[in-house]
């Protein structure tokens, strides 16, 4: 049964109302020669691309332009990119987002006088070259855990490895291929409220109610180590970026109600430090990999910090919320979450490799203006979002994302950094521009509060996971829902989506895994 | 400045009496005295109005004091882990599951075979038809063959039933006796709220009592729960669903049940 969408809008109701109601103005399509401009390409960062051009407006169609771009930078046909253009308005600071189907009205509009004269810069944004195909029927249930499902994971290597965290003391891995459980991950005395995969996919660290963190081996499901200092429950971890492993060892952040975050040496198991400072139980941790390394953690004390991971010491305290600070992510989460491995799928062979690969994915996700410069949003009880960019503006927020009617969940940047996505108690999804931070889209039809949302890694898609026992599918483009996937018996608290794109997992109230494929 | 505002302008001009605060506080502190006085001596209408302010006044203040004292109830101890798990973002937040009637814990004892069917009371008393039906016997047609029948239990009428002309109106279900509304239990939440009645069942004594719509001890009845905000596996707000009668409403003259999850 499809779900019933909520009627639109009035606005919009309003708008398709006078929309038929108005008889079309036919006459730009009869003219024949509308005349050119010149286009001026500019990649991302500002750079021309190739030499001036012109361009018949009747011809300017966004698809039409990215061919014609492919071909001046002498690409063959297999090897075109698509691109999505931003239009600069000349003589304004005013950006275009969305390609408009009639070009010349638009800069017209926008005070253009005489557009066949100007030169307009166009900034192509690279599009991703495979796609993701929305998924649409449940591949597996797979019942195993005894309690709710809290937490779930991908393996950054492949879509295969899932690892889940549970209420029953127990994290699991999950061959999803075959839709088996591959190992039960015993050891825990609480619950395990979170899982998290290691960049190369060789460790897996699970953090518990029992005030521990622990690390497994996903190849053999045998424990590695133990990590014992917490004094409440452990939150959240987050993996130090591949590309800045130290000392043969990777470097671990762990979150904790007690307030404060701790970096673990995990192949020796030594706290490197203890980030102490804040006052509430720290909800979220994340670890950025600009220059040497940066935690950014988000806590009940309504503050974001942003701490130095080598040396350990506080560098901006960000405190604009009224409220929780409920979830942070950064610009390069994707690509630091994945590390060296893309779609693509070969993976270096030699460390200097790897490690070279993965510093330059985060250096693409990162990018802004030819600059690194990690973004950070904090989603808060406040019912609003902050974007911070600690590297250029400090503890100035770039803009603070105002939209949702209640308290917002849960963020996620779009692995090309474009576009942010956040679930609210509100029941609604929003869309926001990741640069300047503007609402972009409302994603209606869950009927409870959305927990979490996932993007796929081509950044079209979107699945969301909500108290209303469902999963849903969005198209980013359009803000359409692709795919309603009813089929969990209860809510769902989890939902990953696989980074080669096959499978999404989901787990929930009724203990049981779900993985979804199209 | 409105006419009648002339003790206003007064104290604003010269100021209040001199022993005014005194003369108020002893005033509050008589109010007591003064309405046990009126309790006690006042005789006919003027008794039965005060008895009914009264009565009004003392709903509210009982209101207030428990929200007072639900406001001073101390937050859980810090570390009690809540008894679902619940993932972290859940974890600090005052419990929103209130308003959410799902019970996992039903739904799995629905998952097995033999608790489908399990009611909260398994075993009735059957309702003989000589009980339920009394004989109509007014009217010389009626009275020489004894065809008609009243309901004597309580019953649910849906809301757009019209009567059938005399003439064929076999089982007459008196007004006095219809209920549309039931006060609905949630076995785990322990809350009860009162809800519309959408049909009935099951009365397990006599299929015709189904049809009927007799409301005695362990029918089923469907009730609107769409104010619950219950969801269904589908992702769509739920908005029947069904509940077992508790009572004997006959002798009680209201209306309680439990939900089936």
């Amino acid at each position: 049964m499809a779900t019933v969408l909520p009627p639109p809008p009035k606005r919009q109701r309003r708008e398709e109302i006078e929309r038929t109601q108005l008889q079309q103005d036919v006459s730009p399509l009869l003219a024949t020669d509308l005349g050119s401009f010149k286009a001026n390409f500019v990649d991302g960062d500002g750079n021309q691309m190739t030499d001036v051009i012109e361009i018949n407006f009747a011809d300017a169609t966004e698809k039409n332009v990215s061919m014609l771009l492919n071909t001046l930078l002498g690409r063959d046909r297999e090897d075109f990119t698509p691109y999505r253009f931003r239009i600069h308005i000349p003589g304004k600071d005013i950006i275009i987002d969305q390609y408009p189907t009639d070009l010349l009205a638009l800069l017209q509009k926008n005070g253009v006088t005489n557009p066949f004269e100007t030169t307009i810069t166009l900034s192509a944004e690279p599009q991703a070259v495979f796609r993701v195909q929305a998924v649409s029927r449940m591949a597996h249930r797979i019942p195993g855990h005894g309690q709710p499902i809290l937490a779930c994971q991908f393996s950054p290597q492949s879509s295969s490895r899932l690892a889940t965290g549970s209420g029953d003391n127990t994290a699991r891995i999950w061959d999803t291929e075959t839709g088996t459980p591959k190992f039960t991950l015993k050891g825990h005395t609480g619950w395990v409220l979170g899982v998290s995969w290691s960049p190369d996919g060789t460790k897996l660290a699970t953090c518990s109610m029992d005030k521990t963190v622990r690390i497994w081996d996903p190849e053999t499901g045998k424990p590695i180590s133990e990590f014992k200092g917490h004094a409440k429950w452990v939150l959240a971890v987050a993996w130090e970026p591949y590309h800045l492993w130290r000392d043969g060892s990777a470097r671990l952040a762990s979150a904790s109600k007690d307030g404060t975050v701790r970096i673990w040496v995990v192949n020796t198991g030594r706290t490197e430090h203890v980030l102490s400072g804040h006052k509430g139980s720290v909800s979220c941790v994340r670890w950025g990999g600009q220059g040497e390394g940066v935690i950014y953690t988000g806590s009940h004390d309504k503050s974001v910090r942003v701490w130095d991971a080598v040396k350990g010491t506080l560098l901006h305290n960000m405190t604009s919320h009224g409220h929780w600070v409920n979830h942070i992510a950064l610009s390069s989460d994707h690509a630091i979450q994945t590390g060296y491995f893309d779609h693509t799928k070969d993976v270096p062979t030699t460390e200097e490799g790897k490690r070279q690969k993965a510093r330059e994915r985060f250096e693409a996700a990162a990018k802004i203006q030819g600059k690194v410069a990690e973004r950070c949003i904090s989603a808060s009880d406040d019912f609003t979002m902050y974007l911070w960019d600690p590297t250029n503006h400090g503890t100035k927020p770039v803009s603070r994302l105002l939209g949702h009617q209640n308290k917002v969940n849960h963020v996620q940047f779009s692995p090309d950094g474009t576009t942010i996505a956040s679930a609210g108690w509100d029941n609604h999804t929003k869309l926001w521009n990741a640069r300047d931070g503007k609402f972009m889209k409302s994603l209606r039809g869950h009927v409870a509060p959305v927990y979490q949302c996932a993007w796929s890694a081509d950044s079209r898609l979107l699945v969301t996971g909500s108290k209303d026992c469902t999963l849903k599918v969005w198209n980013v483009r359009t803000g359409n829902m692709a795919m309603d996937l009813p089929g969990h018996e209860d809510e769902v608290y989890a939902v990953s989506w696989a980074s080669d794109g096959k499978m999404v997992a989901s787990g929930g109230k009724d203990k049981a895994v779900r993985t979804w494929r199209n | 400045m409105p006419q009648n505002e002339y003790i206003e302008r007064h104290t604003k001009l010269h100021g209040k009496r001199l022993d005014h605060e005194e003369r108020t506080r002893k005033k509050a502190a008589r109010e007591g005295h003064k309405q046990s006085e009126n309790a006690q001596n006042l005789r006919g209408l003027r008794a039965k109005l005060y008895a009914k302010e009264r009565h009004a006044q003392k709903i509210q203040m009982r209101k207030q004091i428990k929200q007072h004292e639900e406001r001073n109830v101390k937050g859980a101890a810090d570390e009690k882990e809540p008894a679902n798990p619940v993932p972290a973002y859940l974890l600090d937040r005052a419990n929103p599951t209130s308003a959410k009637a799902l019970s996992s814990q039903i739904k799995n004892k629905r998952a097995e075979k033999a608790a489908r069917f399990s009611v909260p009371i398994p075993k009735v008393k059957g309702i003989s038809e000589e009980e339920l039906f009394k004989v109509v016997k007014t009217g010389k047609k009626i009275a020489k063959k004894s065809w008609k029948r009243v309901v004597t239990k309580p019953t649910f009428v849906g809301p757009d039933f019209t009567r059938r002309p005399v003439k064929y109106e076999r089982f007459i279900r008196p007004m006095g006796l219809r209920y549309k509304k039931a006060n609905v239990t949630h076995p785990t939440l322990n809350v009860t709220v009162q809800l519309p009645i959408l049909g009935v069942k099951k009365n397990p004594s006599n299929p015709l009592y189904t049809q009927l719509g007799v409301l005695s001890k362990g029918t089923i009845i469907e009730v609107n729960v769409s104010d619950l905000g219950i969801v269904t596996a589908s992702g769509k707000i739920a908005w029947g669903r069904y509940a077992q009668i508790t009572n004997n409403p006959e002798n009680d003259g209201c209306l309680n049940a439990v939900l089936l999850v």
